[in-house]
């Protein structure tokens, strides 16, 4: 198991940043174009959620991103420092009153795109965002 | 690379070229504006190529259905053309495939504003 753990600064920069580490590590353990496109996907829309939603662009707040490496599978951890958030208050981007809203379907396209999904409250605060993704076996 | 638009007249449907990312910041901006001007000056047939974009995010997918609403709301029609797979299935995860009218053929497409 290998890990990497940055601290991101709460930008736009950062969002690209995140994702090209993210996907260097998903490379590595195998993963291929599809599958780094998913990741990649995932990783841009948790991170944009910490960085708007969760410290509000706050200069003085961090994202931290860790990543865990192993043979089967990559495991993205990544944590604001914001107010945090109750998933089941979140309209349903899927419900006919909501599809022509503008925003909202970040998490949805998240759960999408990786294998198993969690969010909780960080300590001390902010919200963390826990995904990972199973290597395909090959057939 | 964020989005580079370039617009065509085909008949009296306007084509929208895109190329390029529709992300959060100056591509999802730059796509919003340049469909917002369209309405505006009464464009009311628009129809957006979305073959040479490679990237569209949860923010670019707002653009579109922003977008769509504007056009619509301004009495014209917003149709899309050549969607990649990647696009297609972000249209499929968010149900929005109910929503606009996509297109593989542009000739189809233009004929399809009739």
């Amino acid at each position: 198991m290998a890990e990497r753990d940055i601290l991101l600064d709460s930008t736009l920069d950062s969002v690209e940043i995140a994702e090209d580490a993210v996907l260097h590590d998903a490379q590595e353990i195998g993963f291929r174009e599809e599958e780094l496109h998913q990741i990649g996907m995932a990783v841009r829309e948790t991170m944009v959620n910490a960085v708007v939603h969760g410290n509000r662009y706050n200069a003085r707040k961090k994202v931290h991103l860790s990543v865990l490496k192993a043979p089967d599978r990559l495991t993205v951890v990544i944590a604001d420092e914001g107010e945090g958030f109750d998933m089941n208050s979140l309209p349903n981007p899927l419900a006919e009153e909501n599809l022509l809203r503008q925003s909202g379907r970040g998490l949805l396209l998240i759960q999408a795109f990786v294998d198993e999904f969690q969010v909780r409250r960080a300590q001390p605060g902010g919200t963390e965002v826990r995904m990972v993704k199973y290597l395909a076996k090959a057939s | 690379m964020s989005v580079k638009l370039t617009t065509r007249q085909v008949g009296d449907v306007t084509v929208i070229d895109a190329t390029g990312r529709i992300t959060l910041g100056e591509g999802a901006s730059t796509f919003r504006d340049a469909i917002r001007d369209l309405a505006t000056k009464g464009d009311k047939k628009l129809l957006v190529n979305l073959s040479d974009v490679s990237y569209i995010d949860s923010s670019g997918i707002g653009e579109m259905v922003s977008g769509f609403t504007t056009v619509t709301n301004h009495g014209g029609q917003l149709k899309l053309l050549g969607l990649s797979k990647r696009v297609k299935d972000l249209l499929q995860i968010t149900k929005l495939y109910t929503v606009f009218e996509v297109f593989e053929d542009e000739a189809a497409a233009v004929r399809s504003f009739a």
